[in-house]
């Protein structure tokens, strides 16, 4: 196997048996990226100077025997996270040269944890898109099928996973955006709790709905990975102080006896049939594990998409409003007076599907539509959250497709924004009620395209959802393929 | 017609916090430009706020000092406007559940005291400053006041005349200062007052249209710009026209108010719960301490000093109008129990030693404990009260008590009869003539001879006593 394609804890275990260094584990990476990136387009900015510098200092530490839960692993940040010294640029032409003065609170964890950046990936504008397509920079393309999307927001941060770009990555996830492009991808793709992980230096687009996550190769990959994001930051109000167990702990353990809702809205209509079978098979996994399975009922579940398609737009118009062209950030030069300074700069900075949710955000919250919009989606989004409160009384994980459909073409909902929101109609539910969630994945399609399914805990279960995803992968023991690019 | 004038006032004041109410800036006044900003206050992508707990300190002083009602769960909320001077593009405010609601103060007006009500103090953030360079045609923004906290406090529509708006807000401003929560500057834009004015045919409950002032940089501007809208929609009125409503800017130069924008302009702020903060839960016990926390606010302790210590009204309003100076009388009394004298040196000596030197009483160099064992001093006859004038300039100028300068000095007073009467002995051995005239019948040397004795003893005789001594001496022999 080359170095690129082994998982964080296979690369560790080399490293602490001095079987590879830092350089040659960061060499490899970029040597990998130079061979499959010109299809994949995975990053908007590569940082190999940075890296293989960071490499040696690590090297060195691995002399002296200073080993750090990520040392020498390389890791791609979604370009939404602010990093100082290169650009964070959201995939906006906006923020195309923007430099943040400050490091986002997960990248100095993963830096202090031994981290090398290898580069930040592309994200749909602002994170708003769920195929890559609305980047300024051009679309990422899915590894498995290069004609293909790779999900979005965090397709990057996906497709560099599953084309061994790095080994593993950072996503946000605000209605799916790491668990969506994880599945359509191959990988793993974990949302924790609201609150769990700092949003500080996360570029937002929803506040109360994003969430920094792991995208790995493995289950324990992302409890490695979650072992050094989560935890309090006095910087984040809405992080949650709470006692962060060590999530490895908890893998290999049994699951037997443990109770499995199946929510029958998730398997209405509308769903791809290979996705289903896939479904299907990781069901019979876990069965396979001891857990028992029952059907339940989210009964507001079909409000979700248009619950998130008020909340998520009204703060968004309301977090962009700050990109105005003022302090940083594209500014139109012809503009004559102050209006003209934000109508311009803003026309011009922020592509269509940003204006779209601006435009939408900004009318749900307007006088006359308030109570009516996001005031109604704010009351129908606590009911969302009561329908898991109750169903977790009863269920320790429940199980759901990630996505309805495997990965679509390139091209074929950018003129369809409803049919494109719709992709994401399984993972808004974990952003709105603030659950954790884990898309991992259970199969292929004939095509040969991944599917991923999706288990979602209680509140701060993250250590039970860890538990069970690591006792489904290895019951279900998909198929490791790798994408051929 | 018979109209009556219907005024409510908006107040904002800005509190004294070392740091700015969502990040860690200082809010310094008069730094360079933007030299106290961070990522926060800047808005600078993903950067995130992180509430004050003192801001939300001070704000409960001002709710409770007004007798308000404290919300135990505080939103926060987004006001969305596009300007220069707003980094975020939003302003973080108070909506639906502001701080406290429904308190009250009484203002004192001709036919005694009035209850404003308050109808609510919410917390929010201050925005920069605009530069505005005419000659080159730019403009600068500082951001060094953006995230600054201010409570703004909304009054009732319960001021019935320009005068008694002005009360109000003074009251407030006295509140405000007493607190020690805002230190009331009106030039530098730390207490800012905006008005809504309306007027209605007297005895009818419905409120007339109103429009609302801006620009009232100080009390005098308040009083003007209200007394001028009041008299131009009496005209409206009068005429049968209608009054718009509006915002309008006073210009003190001309003495007028400007329409700046009308209803229809009117913004709309798209107000919405601020996702980034949690709701600040504010308990029993919190309340409770910061209650226990609360100074004796101005008022009653106006009345106090008057019913305690039996000093003229006028003088408790003096000594109570700064709290640092109240509490320094009050530590002289209570070290000397002479309430009238101790007021007198108070609000003279030591409130002009003060004065020059634009010092504030908690740092006076002349500590209570001096103060009051000179009052007991000149009460003893130690000291006269001549002497008292210069020593208590030495104590300022060297914060020693008296009892070291008075030795140091000599200045004790001679209260020895024997060396008195010796001294008295010698004068008028040495002014025989004038010893002649005085008991020829010229009475008016008695004058002289006690200046005599003063200067022979260096002005340290005790006068009453040269008196005595001298009569008897004139009239023995």
């Amino acid at each position: 196997m080359e170095l690129h394609s082994l998982t964080i804890h296979e690369l560790q275990d080399m490293i602490r048996a001095g079987g590879t260094t830092a350089t040659r584990i960061t060499e490899a990476v970029f040597q990998r990226i130079g061979a499959v990136e010109p299809k994949v387009h995975a990053y908007i900015r590569l940082m190999k100077e940075e890296a293989l510098a960071q490499a040696a200092l690590a090297d060195e530490d691995i002399k002296r025997g200073d080993i750090k839960p990520l040392t020498g692993i390389g890791v791609a940040l979604k370009d939404l996270l602010c990093t100082r010294g290169v650009p964070t640029t959201c995939g906006s032409r906006m923020l195309q040269n923007y430099i943040s003065p400050y490091d986002a609170t997960v990248v100095e964890k993963l830096a202090a944890a031994g981290a090398i950046f290898i580069g930040k990936t592309n994200t749909d504008e602002f994170a708003m898109g769920s195929s890559t397509e609305t980047s300024c920079f051009g679309p990422t393309r899915n590894p498995w099928d290069t004609d293909r999307i790779p999900g979005g927001s965090s397709g990057g941060s996906a497709a560099a996973v599953a084309a061994d770009e790095c080994i593993a990555a950072v996503g946000s996830d605000t209605g799916g955006s790491i668990r969506q492009p994880a599945s359509l991808c191959g990988v793993i793709g974990f949302k924790p709790t609201y609150g769990l992980v700092s949003r500080f230096g996360l570029v937002a687009f929803a506040s109360s709905l994003d969430q920094i996550g792991p995208l790995t190769k493995d289950v324990e990959d992302a409890a490695i990975m979650m072992n050094v994001l989560a935890g309090y930051d006095p910087r984040d109000a809405t992080c949650v102080a709470t006692q962060i167990p060590d999530y490895r702990k908890f893998l290999g353990r049994d699951i037997s006896g443990w109770l499995v809702g199946i929510p029958k809205e998730y398997f209405a209509e509308g769903t791809d049939r290979e996705v289903l079978d896939a479904v299907e098979k990781a069901v019979q996994s876990v069965e396979k594990c001891g857990a028992r399975i029952t059907e339940i009922s989210l009964p507001h579940t079909k409000y979700c998409v248009a619950v998130y398609c008020i909340i998520a737009p009204a703060e968004a118009s309301s977090n962009l409003a700050r990109m105005d062209g003022i302090r940083y950030g594209l500014r139109a030069k012809e503009a004559r007076d102050l209006a003209e300074v934000y109508t311009k700069s803003r026309t011009d900075g922020f592509g269509a599907e940003v204006k779209r949710r601006i435009i939408i955000g900004a009318y749900s919250l307007s006088a006359g539509y308030r109570d009516a919009y996001y005031g109604k989606a704010s009351q129908v989004r606590t009911l969302i959250s009561r329908d898991f409160d109750e169903a977790f009384r009863e269920c320790d994980i429940i199980l759901t497709p990630t996505t309805p459909t495997p990965a679509f073409k390139i091209g074929e909902k950018v003129e369809n924004p409803l049919q494109m929101y719709l992709s994401d109609m399984f993972t808004i539910s974990a952003n709105l009620s603030g659950i954790p969630a884990i898309s991992i994945p259970c199969g292929y399609t004939h095509a040969g395209l991944p599917v991923g399914v999706q288990f979602l805990a209680g509140r701060f279960e993250e250590a039970r959802l860890l538990q069970f995803a690591a006792a489904f992968e290895k019951s279900a023991a998909v198929e490791k393929r790798r994408p051929v690019v | 017609m018979d109209f009556e004038t219907v005024i409510g006032l908006e107040v904002h004041a800005q509190l004294l916090t070392c740091t700015k109410i969502f990040c860690g800036c200082s809010t310094a006044f008069g730094r360079p430009p933007n030299s106290l900003t961070c990522p926060v206050c800047l808005a600078l992508p993903g950067a995130l706020p992180v509430l004050n707990r003192k801001a939300v300190e001070f704000a409960m002083k001002m709710a409770l000092a007004t007798g308000c009602r404290i919300n135990e769960q505080n939103v926060f909320a987004r006001k969305n406007y596009f300007y220069p001077d707003l980094p975020k593009g939003y302003q973080i405010s108070q909506d639906t559940l502001p701080l406290a609601e429904g308190g009250h103060i009484l203002i004192e007006v001709q036919d005694g005291n009035t209850k404003i009500g308050i109808e609510r103090i919410h917390m929010e953030e201050d925005a920069g400053k605009l530069i505005h360079d005419e000659a080159n045609r730019a403009s600068y923004v500082d951001l060094n006041r953006a995230g600054v906290p201010l409570i703004e406090i909304v009054s009732k529509p319960d001021l019935r005349s320009p005068a008694a708006a002005v009360h109000y807000l003074k009251s407030l401003h006295e509140i405000l200062v007493y607190l020690e929560i805002c230190d009331g500057n009106m030039e530098e834009g730390s207490f800012r007052c905006d008005a809504n004015v309306s007027l209605r045919p007297r005895g009818q409950s419905t409120l007339g249209r109103r429009t609302e002032l801006k620009n009232l940089n100080s009390f005098r501007h308040v009083q003007r710009a209200l007394e001028y809208e009041v008299t131009r929609q009496r005209r409206l009125l009068e005429k049968g026209l209608e009054v718009e409503q509006e915002t309008r800017l006073w210009d003190e130069a001309q003495g007028m108010t400007m329409s700046m924008r009308s209803k229809g302009e009117a913004r709309d702020y798209r107000y919405f719960p601020e996702p980034d903060l949690v709701p600040v839960v504010i308990d029993e016990a919190w309340v409770a301490k910061v209650r226990a926390d609360l100074p004796e606010l101005p008022q009653a302790r106006r009345e106090r000093f008057v019913s305690a210590y039996g000093i003229p009204a006028y003088d408790a309003g003096v000594l109570t109008s700064d709290r640092r100076l109240a509490d320094y009388y009050e530590d002289v009394v209570r070290l000397c129990d002479r309430p009238k004298i101790a007021a007198n040196w108070v609000m003279g000596d030591v409130m002009r030693l003060l004065n020059e030197d634009r010092r504030g009483a908690h740092d006076c160099p002349v500590m209570p404990e001096s103060l009051a064992e000179m009052i007991l001093l000149i009460e003893e006859g130690v000291v006269s009260g001549k002497m008292a004038k210069e020593i208590i300039e030495q104590m300022y100028r060297t914060g020693r008590p008296p009892a070291q300068i008075i030795a140091e000095k000599g200045m004790v007073q001679i209260t020895d009869e024997g060396e008195l009467d010796a001294t008295i002995a010698a004068v008028l051995e040495a002014n025989p003539r004038q010893l002649a005239e005085y008991r020829g019948g010229r009475d008016k040397l008695f004058g002289y001879f006690v200046g005599q004795v003063m200067k022979l003893t260096g002005g340290k005789a005790n006068p009453k006593l040269v008196n005595d001594l001298l009569k008897k001496a004139l009239h023995h022999d």
